[in-house]
């Protein structure tokens, strides 16, 4: 059994570094919104953990793509890892989100597109891990696996669409605005940073995580591997 | 030509062992019918909330009874090992899926046709416009483009019949949203031009799915 | 008409076979011996088109697997322990279908003969559901020859048939022996293909660790033959051992 690379200890250490200064900025370097008050501060990580998401998600389906290209397990393994990942920042973006509607809209939940979709992906990708629980054999679990998470990933859009064609209240900060959104603010270049900082260090929370995760599945595979050996 | 032949072979034996059987049909018909039993109670389907609930009662009712057939139409594929006699065929693969997606399609829209008339008689409400039928059959049709690949997947795993709802409903919900949405557009006379955004997505939906079935059929069939 | 070199098929970590090689000429009858979990039917899978080997090639009448799997296909018949028929069928219509699958000229003739040979022309309008075991085993093989395939594959045909059915079904595969098809044939009853097959192979923990012509063995050595394979190859696991041994007995 392999001992710890140097890199990831680094990789460790700059993470915890970088995300101990952006709990920093949101609370300190940040200024607080006029209307909203402390509670728009949720707002930084709200949408960072809701682009890890997103990101394990689409690396998820990259991944299924090129394992049903190249049939080698690393990708199924990845995939699997993005998957996990992405089911708790997609709740961890949802629990946010509901932090802030509470004051904001009045209400900890609400039909709107964005949290209709996000809920329903929690769903698609916990009907995959459900999917792998259901079959032994290592190879077809990977191939099935990659199938769905293709199919997952492409029906996120049109279920953002099919939502969306219902009126939305949801705030959209980034890009254009749309009346009748509420809780909506503009960013002052402060709050762009401390915002921008944040997606950067969720990112590398992210990469963080997945090398853990990979990691850990190679152990799990060589533990196998010992079993199988001592079986024999 | 083999390619449509081989397609043509697997519908209408599919076709011809349910004649016999009626085991699919009447499964689904019952179900669907009861359900439909359940809504009235459940929602006081009264005149007033008729014109705007009965897209949904009906889109519920018609994928209910169609992952119940979709699970059916694979387990006979199953049962005494014809997936292989099927995959020891010389014909392409998206044949077999093209064969049991549209065999499939056949039943859930014969199940339609059977429930619309009843539903029109029951609760006097003329269901038989050409935009509605038009929205009933693109949205069966993605409907079961999807469910004929994810049931074909579910088959081949232990927990079998409970997985394919699971598997199924969070991917059908665009195309259960856009039908619904458009059968109530055209149920209740609304322009055109609103139900248009509706048929787009219907369309989307069922080109992009059945082109990724037809894609990756192979793999879920193939060890 | 069948080369397999340094076959591996692996599911997961785990290899089931490592590194098969396996020589079959045109007319052979060969039966495939082995123990239970040696790899029998995963070689047969992958011999039939219908699994991926991981490692090795495999070639069929002139055809490589699995890039020309379709060619493989249509010179290929096999029967499982499951019939793949379809029990809301008659038994005609079963055979119908496939040959419609297969593409088959002058369809109605076939099926009846096929129908003849296995012994089932008088059920011919009998759904499937209401066939015994052995009937549907022997329609299974109806099946399986009706595209007049050069190689036959069978999976233990005789598994949960009895005397008599036993009997009926090798009257079937004499016929379909006699006729020059290649066979290949795994069972783990060596008294039936004792008397069927013209090579005996055994399988053992994924390799064929011994092969030998029908001429060169006497009908009574055959079970001798077989422990000594078994023996030299899982001499170091002394119970799997007499566990094969009460089975075949």
């Amino acid at each position: 059994m392999q001992t710890k690379p140097k890199a990831l200890t680094y990789l460790d250490i700059f993470t915890a570094t970088v995300f101990l200064a952006s709990v920093g900025m949101v609370f300190f370097y940040a200024p607080m919104e006029a209307v909203m008050g402390n509670v728009q501060r949720v707002f930084y990580f709200h949408v960072a953990v809701g682009w890890v998401g997103m990101l394990s998600f689409f690396v998820a389906a990259i991944a299924g793509v090129l394992y049903l290209r190249s049939k080698d397990r690393k990708w199924d393994m990845v995939a699997q890892a993005a998957v996990e990942i992405g089911i708790v920042f997609t709740f961890l973006n949802i629990v946010t989100g509901s932090i802030w509607a509470r004051p904001i809209w009045n209400t900890w939940w609400t039909w709107d597109p964005r949290l209709t979709t996000a809920t329903i992906m929690e769903l698609i990708y916990f009907a995959y891990l459900m999917l792998r629980q259901g079959i032994e054999d290592p190879e077809r679990r990977a191939r099935f696996g990659a199938v769905y998470v293709i199919l997952g990933f492409v029906s996120v859009p049109l279920t953002f669409f099919s939502a969306r064609l219902f009126r939305t209240i949801h705030p959209v900060v980034i890009g254009t605005n749309q009346p009748g959104a509420e809780g909506q603010f503009d960013m002052t270049p402060k709050m762009l940073q401390t915002f921008l900082f944040s997606l950067f260090t969720f990112t590398f929370v992210f990469i963080d995580l997945m090398w853990h995760r990979l990691r850990l599945g190679r152990f799990a595979e060589q533990v196998e591997q010992l079993k199988l050996k001592l079986s024999l | 030509m083999t390619f449509l032949r081989a397609t043509l072979a697997v519908i209408t034996k599919d076709l011809a062992g349910e004649l016999r059987s009626r085991e699919l049909l009447s499964a689904m018909l019952v179900f669907a019918v009861t359900v439909i039993l359940i809504f009235n109670f459940a929602l006081e389907l009264d005149v007033k909330t008729r014109g705007t609930v009965t897209a949904g009662v009906l889109w519920v009712t018609f994928a209910f009874a169609g992952s119940l057939g979709l699970n059916r139409s694979m387990a006979i594929e199953k049962d005494r090992g014809c997936m292989d006699g099927l995959l020891l065929a010389p014909v392409d693969r998206s044949a077999i899926y093209f064969g049991k997606m549209i065999g499939n399609l056949l039943f859930m829209l014969l199940v339609e046709a059977i429930v619309l008339p009843l539903y029109s008689i029951l609760y006097n409400i003329n269901l038989f416009q050409g935009g509605f039928l038009g929205v009933v059959f693109l949205g069966s049709l993605g409907y079961v483009s999807v469910g004929t690949l994810l049931a074909t997947m579910t088959i081949q795993t232990r927990t079998r019949d409970v997985l394919l709802p699971i598997l199924l409903f969070p991917l059908a919900i665009p195309v259960i949203i856009a039908a619904v949405k458009a059968s109530m557009g055209y149920l209740q006379g609304l322009e055109a031009e609103s139900i248009r955004p509706w048929l787009n997505l219907l369309l989307v939906y069922d080109t992009v799915f059945i082109a990724i079935a037809f894609m990756v059929f192979d793999f879920v069939v193939e060890e | 008409m069948i080369v397999v070199r340094k076959l591996v098929k692996r599911f997961g970590l785990k290899a089931v076979l490592r590194g098969l090689d396996f020589n079959v000429e045109a007319g052979e009858f060969v039966a495939l011996l082995g123990p239970n979990g040696a790899g029998k039917t995963t070689f047969l899978r992958i011999l039939a088109t219908l699994s991926r080997a991981t490692l090795g090639e495999v070639s069929i009448a002139g055809f490589a697997l699995p890039a020309q799997a379709a060619a493989v296909r249509r010179r290929l018949g096999v029967v499982t322990h499951l019939p793949l028929l379809y029990g809301d069928l008659t038994a005609e219509e079963n055979l119908r279908f496939y040959g419609r699958l297969y593409g088959l000229d002058s369809l109605n003739k076939k099926v009846a003969e096929v129908l003849k040979l296995v012994g089932l022309f008088e059920r011919r309008f009998d759904l499937v559901r209401t066939f015994s075991r052995g009937m549907q085993q022997r329609l299974a093989i109806g099946r399986a020859v009706l595209h007049d395939p050069e190689v036959i594959l069978f999976d233990e045909p005789h598994t949960g048939l009895d005397q008599e059915a036993c009997a009926m079904l090798d009257n079937v595969l004499r016929e379909v022996a006699a006729r020059g098809r290649t066979v290949v044939m795994t069972s783990h009853d060596l008294m039936r293909v004792s008397e069927l097959a013209s090579r005996f192979d055994v399988l053992s923990n994924g390799v064929i660790v011994a092969s030998v012509k029908r001429e060169q063995l006497q009908p009574d050595q055959l079970l001798a033959f077989y422990r000594q394979a078994v023996q030299q190859d899982s001499s170091s696991n002394p119970i799997h051992l007499a566990q094969e041994e009460n089975q075949l007995r």
